[in-house]
Order: structure tokens, then C-alpha cells, then sequence
């Protein structure tokens, strides 16, 4: 079973607009002050990263259920240059070092499950789910 | 788990409420050694401070809760950063076990056996300023009482100067000559070096080859530290220096080699930069110190006098090696 809805990024404010999106969705769910927190900040920075690298593409924010477990499934999709070298960005202090925030290592830690597909030039798909405990 | 802490937080915090002395914010403390050890992230904790707050006193404005709210999401990224600080003391723990490995590796690789010679005793030790090695001792002799010795050193240290120090002990291995001249030596060596190792590594090397039946000494260099004679008849320090550009420089380089005479505890001292370019606050140390230093030990057995040379200069630089040292003595005797 999934329920989805999303936002463009488009400009910075979609940023904050998918962020409310998410943590509607989350609190409908039943997270947590501190889990809603994370899931938010996962959205924010996928959406950043659409904003900064890709320019333009989408933040969708699905619920799901799976053997009677609720979670929430981000999916960032972007057809943006795609990044070439997908080890590196998912090394730790890779991005950190540069002061960018917490990076795709980050959203991998802050959710329960991470997805990433991307292919130089035509863009990229990036999954997070959080079940509910 | 969780619903533990929670309890075990909400008393401190309690106590601390009721009289704000050192005693509760010491235990305060302690918990949260406890909390760190069991991988509590800083915005659990402020969850966990609102829920004990919420509990202990319900009647507080909502701008209170709100703000806890505003914390917690503050703290996410301190979170963040705590678990990749985490992950990376992770890996540096990989690495240097690693490293202590390759360092185990190298030194079986490159381990070489003293030749017995009538005539000649000989003393060395060579010390890596960090795990790897950058610096190299090679000896090959035969039964003819032939004897060569490279002493070679990496322009740089650690693992990339250990790596390219390998090729040049497959290059002596295959070589395998042990009458081969200094000039053929190092020409060949050169060549090894030039086709197989970065352009920007290079290597220095003094060859030398002893001959037992004339205790006749023909040596070269690449580059290399020119090696030191003492006469054991006038007391005098002559450098021992041969024409030669560094291995790996150009294909064509050419060796100039030259034969000296050893008479009776006569010293030949070979090494890299690491001897000569130690420093102390005062600046470099002079040759003249480590001239000094051998003469102090002259009579004893070459091995008492290279460590005796090496914990001197040791102590001079307050245990401090900032470069790979090796060195080697020859006495005729």
C-alpha cells in the first residue's frame, strides 16, 4: 500500500516546502519529535542537492506498509548531470569537508534504507525509507 | 532500553531541580558518559530532556516545549557529525592496522643477509622514520669473496617511497651479479627505475663492491650521500664521492666508479640523508659531529659503532627521526 504526493524544486523554497510536506506526512505516521527531525533534514538535503547540482527535479514523499510496519519513503529524482563518481560522495567527510551540510552519507545515516541510482547525464533516483518502530 | 534512560534522566534531572549543587551536576556528568558509550545521539537527549521536563512539570508554558522542538532539530546535524567522527576513527583504526601489516610485508620483503667476508666486519641498522621504510641496505656476495652493498634511499617516505623501493630490489635480485662494477650496477639499476617508477619518484644510491682477495673498495654513486673512509693511520674523515644523477632521471645517465685501498681498521661509513641531515633547535647537525662520534668508538666492533652513532644523534634530536636512517660501517680488519 502506498499513498504519495510531491513537490518540484524548482527554487530554494520548494526546499522548505518539500521539508513540510515531509513532516506532515511523518507526523500523520506517528514519528517522533526526533525522527520527524531527521526525516526532514534527509529532505532537505536531497532537495538541496536537486536545487545546487541538478537545478531542477523532484521530491516525492510516499507512505508505505510492509508486514504491518509503517514507514515513509523519500524518493529525490533529478534529470541533472548525475554523479560520476558515486563511491566518492558516499564516503564520509567527502562532502562534510567542504561545509555542505551532511551530505548523502548523512541521509543514509539519518533513514533506515538508502537507494541510489544515477547516470552521468540523464540524472538521479535517490530512495530513503524510515519505518516506523 | 530507551524507556530506562528516560527514567534514569528524569531522577537526575530531579534531583539537580531540587538543589542545584556540584554533587547532582557531577552524577549529570557521569550519565552522560554513559549516554555517549551507548551511542545517544545529542538530539535524543534533548528528547529525552523534554519528556522528563514534560513529566516534572506539566504546567509550563507551550513557548518551553516549542523550544526543545527547535533544539532537537538544531542538533540533528551535531549528531550527523558525531556518527561520521565515529565512522572515521572507524577506518583510521583500519588503516593502521593495515599499515603495521605492510610494514611486516616490507620488512621480510626486503630482508637481506650480511655476507661473511675474511677481512671485513660489518655493522648497520636502518631505521623508517614513520612504519615504511624509505630507505634500503642490499647485499649480494659470492664465494670468490666478492661482496656488493647498495645503500638506496626514496626521495620521500612512508608507503609510496617503500612501494618504489620493491622494484629496486627485484632489479638487484635479478641482476644477481655479485662481481658486477659499480658503474654496471647502477646503470642497470637506472634503467630499472626509469621504465617502472612515477616521474616525479626518484632514487639515490651509493653502490659498493669489496673485493676479500685485495681489499680493494670500487664504488659508485646515483646521486647518492658520498660515503665516508677513515684512516685508521692518519686519523682523517676523506669523502668518498663518485659522479652520478640520481636513478630514474634519464635512461642515458652514465656512473663514474672509483677504487680505493683498505688497510688495517680502515672505516668505510655509508648512508642516506637521514644520518647527515638530522636537526637539533640549534640547526643541522655537522658533519663533523658524526666524525666525532665515529672516532669515539673507533676501536670497537663496526656494529657498536653505528649504534652508538644512532643513539647519539637520537639523543641530540630528542628521539625525534624525521627521515628514514640507515647506516652502514665496513672495518677492514
Amino acid at each position: 500500500m502506498s499513498n504519495q504526493s510531491s513537490v518540484e524544486i524548482l527554487t530554494e523554497w520548494d526546499i522548505v516546502a518539500a521539508r513540510q510536506l515531509g513532516r506532515n506526512v511523518a507526523k500523520e505516521l506517528g514519528f517522533g519529535t526526533v525522527d520527524q527531525a531527521r526525516i526532514t533534514t534527509a529532505i532537505s538535503e536531497l532537495a538541496r542537492n536537486i536545487y545546487l547540482y541538478a537545478g531542477q527535479g523532484r521530491i516525492e514523499i510516499q507512505q508505505l506498509t510492509e508486514n504491518g510496519v509503517k514507514g515513509i519513503l523519500i524518493i529525490a529524482a533529478d534529470q541533472g548531470p548525475g554523479i560520476p563518481d558515486v563511491r566518492r560522495v558516499m564516503e564520509d567527510g567527502f562532502s562534510t569537508s567542504g561545509g555542505l551540510g551532511a551530505g548523502l552519507p548523512g541521509v543514509k545515516r539519518l533513514m533506515d534504507e538508502f537507494k541510489i541510482e544515477t547516470i552521468p547525464g540523464e540524472g538521479t533516483d535517490i530512495r530513503a525509507t524510515k519505518w516506523l518502530r | 532500553m530507551v524507556h530506562k534512560i528516560e527514567n534514569q534522566y528524569k531522577e537526575i534531572l530531579n534531583q539537580y531541580m531540587q538543589r542545584q549543587s556540584e554533587q547532582n551536576l557531577y552524577v549529570g556528568q557521569n550519565f552522560s558518559r554513559q549516554l555517549i558509550s551507548e551511542n545517544i545521539s545529542p538530539e535524543e537527549v534533548i528528547s529525552v530532556h523534554k519528556a522528563a521536563m514534560q513529566e516534572i512539570y506539566k504546567e509550563l508554558p507551550d513557548v518551553v516545549w516549542h523550544s526543545f522542538d527547535f533544539l532537537i532539530e538544531m542538533m540533528i546535524n551535531y549528531g550527523l557529525a558525531l556518527q561520521e567522527r565515529q565512522s572515521l576513527l572507524q577506518r583510521q583504526e583500519e588503516i593502521r592496522v593495515e599499515m603495521d601489516l605492510a610494514a611486516n610485508v616490507q620488512e621480510t620483503l626486503l630482508k637481506t643477509k650480511l655476507p661473511a667476508l675474511k677481512g671485513l666486519d660489518i655493522g648497520l641498522l636502518s631505521i623508517p622514520a614513520r612504519k615504511m621504510n624509505g630507505d634500503y641496505i642490499y647485499f649480494i656476495s659470492d664465494e670468490e669473496g666478492h661482496a656488493g652493498i647498495a645503500v638506496a634511499d626514496v626521495i620521500g617516505k612512508g608507503l609510496p617511497a617503500a612501494l618504489c623501493m620493491s622494484m629496486v630490489k627485484f632489479g638487484m635480485d635479478s641482476l644477481n651479479n655479485s662481481p658486477a662494477s659499480p658503474s654496471e650496477v647502477l646503470g642497470v639499476i637506472n634503467r630499472v627505475v626509469e621504465k617502472s617508477i612515477d616521474d616525479s619518484m626518484f632514487v639515490s644510491m651509493f653502490y659498493g663492491r669489496y673485493d676479500a682477495s685485495t681489499a680493494a673498495l670500487t664504488y659508485g654513486s646515483a646521486g647518492h650521500e658520498p660515503a665516508i673512509l677513515y684512516r685508521s693511520k692518519t686519523g682523517e674523515f676523506d669523502e668518498l664521492y663518485a659522479k652520478g644523477l640520481l636513478l630514474g632521471v634519464s635512461p642515458a645517465a652514465a656512473y663514474e666508479e672509483h677504487t680505493v685501498q683498505l688497510e688495517e681498521n680502515d672505516l668505510v661509513i655509508m648512508m642516506t640523508d637521514g644520518v647527515t641531515e638530522g636537526r637539533t633547535d640549534e640547526g643541522f647537525i655537522e658533519r663533523e659531529v658524526i666524525f666525532e662520534l665515529i672516532q669515539q668508538k673507533k676501536d670497537e666492533p663496526a656494529q657498536t659503532i653505528v649504534q652508538h652513532v644512532y643513539d647519539e644523534l637520537e639523543r641530540m634530536q630528542n628521539a625525534e627521526l624525521r627521515d628514514d636512517f640507515t647506516l652502514v660501517i665496513y672495518k677492514k680488519v
